[in-house]
């Protein structure tokens, strides 16, 4: 071939510009998607831009993204933690149990278990040493058996005005659990980026070994992680509960763990570890929600919704990869 | 290079000035190797000499660059490790690759089991087989049970077994001794006997001098990718082998430096800022005890899998350990806790830059300060001003390049990666800093800058334990010298004693007397 050489450096040139762009998208894809989706619903979806729609995106979007803060510094350790929707299930069934006691009672008593999940499943994990894939599995299976025994198989209606009040009241228009999630995702961001405990995350999903060396309590530190995602899916557990007005351990967080997990990795935490991205997990799990919404919209069924959530995931853990390559 | 005579037989495999290289850096240049029937060739040298890129071009994993493999006379092309062992050239490798759940039998038989005439795994005659297979090596066992029931050392027979019952002609094992029992090796070198008296040619790689000169014939030194000596065992002394290995000439080791340590370092003080006592862990360190004074630097000499590294992580809680005492100013030291060792004044650093120390994905700030994060920390939040101020001291102090303290530390230069994980040790303002090979890899400017700190952070009253494959390093940079031979301290060498020549005779000579010793 005569212009060989010349030819061989514009294929270079290219290739290394699209592994780049590659791994911008990798990066703030989830931002650009998200821009693109809310302007085709702008231009295509009656009745998009009002306030009560926009309302009701957030209220639907609060159990995901919780569960998906929490599921980021699970994930950030090069971890992952399956049992979230099973402890939102636990949640939901306890508190009927102890709402007799007022809900100051039964609200903290279901945290309490979500934390003793997490606990299981951190021990686990650091401790035994068990694969947290396999850890978590356990609790995932297991989980919604201990609910529907807590709740005797049963859906359970409640009529406690505080929970209502907490579910369905707003506070300058804004819901009520709209807010606790942006309070939530405030003290997480927070947390990884200021805190000593932040960096912990990081350093052990980066490298373990090195951060054992280093002196860090590694074990400590994954337990506490695993702990707070079994809390913040038992305030998922217990908000959406508080919305529906209703304790359904049969269907409470019923695949959520894949959601947040999409949410997570979509906003641009590695699965392998090492990087805890907060901002990006909410636009992730606001993308996810849009996405089914906009379907829903045009009159296309659920599942196609799940089908092209499914590409979604596959093509976000496909640009994660070639970041790590280049 | 020294060549003997080649004998007269007919070589079975042969490698010819085969060289191999991986993105322009040479992993083997122009060897040539011959194995004859019936013959025990030992394969040794220190890491990274090139032994297992010659047994991968030998099997077929990695194709040569240059060069050629004969075997039976007919040079081969072989793409794949299978087309190799079909062809009667099997390895068995350290780890034995087996089915752990599988029956020995199965193991044995796997991928070419006795069918019955319904083509099912005729179970009754593969177990005969396999019963006698073994006991044709002195071997009796249940071939029922499962593989991982049974001791490594059984196991690691299974595999020989296999391997040799497919007609081999050629069998290479890769220290196969090294997680053995003292009473296993034995049966491994019966069994390695009886294949030389079957006229298999056995490829022999181990670390172990007394292996070499018990159980092989011929001898074959690798350095840096280069042939340096091939000849038979019976012609070499022990003390010109380890000179081979190590790359001197025991005749004419010279006084002169090769490396940036200066004079010897004052000692401020008799007393031993660290006394290790008696580390012992099964298979690793037996009784290893090294005691360090302030700003004294002791050299830990010994060949690879001596129990060096062993040794530096067991002081620093990272190995665990059976026995043995570490205490840092006489208090001792709660073992198998890095932390611990840290709180008491104790820093290390690990010998695998890559998987043990940077942390890739974080910065250059965030890996310095990784270890002092606690002394950062008030009421859990970061104190960014005082994390600055630190990070910025030692990239001064050690002239770390980096584009900015927020650049990814896995972009930086191996050197500019070892001055950052220095830089993490100091900044926990250590009493003792063990340092495992805190030169390799490193550019040769950055090697001298290494060089002179560790001599001026032994001249502010540091003890320093200091573990180098390089010799010279050893030599010139300590104070004293401590030489392991697998997992025993073997000698002891004052700053009069210190020399390439003497440290060499230690791991030479050690061990002929306890050579045939089997305690179980």
């Amino acid at each position: 071939m005569r212009a060989a050489p010349m030819g061989e450096a514009i294929l270079t040139g290219s290739l290394s510009a699209r592994r780049d762009l590659l791994a911008w998208v990798g990066d703030r894809g989830v931002y650009v998607a998200l821009v693109l989706l809310v302007a085709f619903n702008l231009v295509f979806t009656a009745n998009f831009a009002t306030v009560g729609n926009l309302r009701l995106q957030l209220i639907q979007v609060v159990p995901v993204a919780i569960v998906a803060l929490g599921m980021a510094l699970v994930i950030g350790t090069e971890g992952i933690d399956l049992s979230v929707g099973s402890t939102m299930a636990i949640a939901a069934a306890l508190l009927p149990l102890y709402l007799g006691y007022g809900p100051w009672v039964a609200i903290p008593i279901a945290l309490l278990a979500g934390g003793l999940v997490g606990l299981v499943n951190g021990g686990l994990v650091a401790f035994v040493g068990v694969q947290p894939i396999v850890a978590t599995l356990g609790l995932l299976v297991a989980g919604r058996g201990i609910a529907l025994v807590f709740a005797q198989g049963r859906l359970t209606e409640l009529f406690d005005p505080t929970l209502t009040a907490i579910g369905t009241d707003r506070i300058a228009g804004i819901p009520i659990t709209v807010l606790v999630a942006a309070a939530v995702a405030g003290v997480v961001g927070l947390v990884v980026r200021r805190t000593t405990f932040g960096r912990r995350v990081v350093a052990i999903g980066g490298n373990r070994g090195a951060s054992v060396l280093a002196g860090l309590p590694v074990r400590r530190t994954l337990v506490v992680v695993y702990v707070v995602s079994g809390l913040l899916a038992a305030l998922a557990g217990i908000l959406d509960t508080a919305r529906l007005s209703a304790a359904d351990p049969s269907f409470v967080g019923l695949l959520i763990e894949l959601s947040a997990i999409t949410a997570v990795v979509v906003g641009g935490t590695p699965l392998s570890g090492g990087r805890v991205r907060i901002l990006g997990t909410l636009a992730g799990a606001l993308l996810m929600q849009l996405i089914s919404a906009t379907l829903i919209k045009h009159d296309l069924p659920d599942s196609t919704a799940r089908m092209i959530a499914a590409a979604i995931i596959v093509a976000a853990v496909y640009l994660q990869r070639t970041r790590v390559a280049a | 290079m020294e060549v003997d005579e080649i004998e007269a037989p007919t070589p079975v495999l042969e490698v010819r000035d085969v060289s191999k290289r991986f993105l322009g850096v040479v992993a083997l240049d122009q060897v040539s190797l011959a194995l004859h029937p019936g013959e025990v060739h030992a394969l040794v040298g220190e890491n990274g000499a090139g032994k297992s890129t010659l047994i991968k071009v030998m099997t077929g994993v990695y194709q040569p660059d240059e060069g050629e493999i004969v075997y039976l006379t007919q040079p081969v092309t072989y793409t794949r490790p299978r087309d190799a062992q079909a062809a009667g050239i099997s390895t068995i490798y350290q780890e034995v690759n087996l089915v752990p759940l599988l029956s020995v039998a199965r193991n044995l038989f796997l991928g070419r089991e006795p069918k019955n005439r319904l083509g099912l795994i005729d179970t009754g005659r593969m177990h005969r087989e396999a019963a006698d297979l073994l006991a044709s090596y002195g071997i009796s066992v249940d071939v029922r049970r499962p593989l991982r029931e049974l001791g490594l050392g059984i196991q690691q027979m299974v595999a020989i077994t296999r391997a040799v019952s497919t007609d081999a002609r050629v069998v290479i094992m890769d220290e196969p001794t090294s997680s053995l029992e003292p009473r296993e090796v034995e049966r491994l070198f019966e069994v390695v006997n009886l294949l030389r008296a079957r006229q298999v040619a056995v490829l022999y790689i181990t670390h172990k001098l007394d292996e070499v000169f018990k159980l092989c014939q011929r001898v074959t030194v690798l350095r840096d990718g280069r042939l340096v000596h091939t000849g038979d065992v019976a012609a070499i002394t022990r003390l010109r082998l380890v000179a081979a290995m190590l790359g001197r000439d025991a005749a004419e080791v010279q006084a002169h430096g090769v490396t940036s340590f200066g004079e010897e370092h004052q000692q401020r003080d008799d007393r031993l800022v660290l006394e290790a006592r008696g580390l012992t862990r099964r298979h690793v360190l037996d009784g290893v005890s090294i005691g360090i004074r302030r700003g004294e630097v002791v050299g830990l000499a010994g060949l690879l899998g001596s129990g060096r590294t062993e040794t530096a992580k067991a002081i620093f809680g990272a190995q665990p350990l059976d026995q043995g005492s570490v205490s840092v100013d006489g208090r001792p030291l709660r073992l198998g806790s890095p932390q611990a060792a840290i709180g008491a004044g104790i820093a290390m650093l690990p010998e695998d830059r890559k998987a043990e120390g940077i942390v890739p994905n974080l910065s250059v700030r965030e890996n310095i300060v990784l270890a002092a994060l606690p002394a950062l920390t008030r009421a859990g939040f970061l104190s960014e001003r005082r994390q600055d101020e630190l990070v910025a001291a030692f990239i001064g102090r050690l002239r770390i390049k980096a584009s900015s303290p927020d650049q990814p530390v896995a972009e930086l230069s191996g050197g500019n990666q070892q001055k950052v994980l220095l830089a993490r040790m100091l900044c926990l303002d250590p009493k003792v800093l063990v340092l495992d090979e805190p030169t390799r890899g490193i550019d040769v400017g950055a090697k001298a800058e290494v060089q002179s700190l560790i001599d001026d952070l032994a001249g502010k009253g540091l003890g320093v334990l200091l573990i180098s494959s390089e010799l010279e390093e050893v030599v010139e940079g300590s104070d004293a010298v401590v030489v392991l031979k697998d997992g025993v301290v073997v000698g002891t060498l004052g700053r009069d004693e210190i020399g390439e020549e003497r440290i060499m005779e230690l791991i030479a000579e050690a061990g002929r007397a306890d050579a045939g010793g089997t305690d179980g």
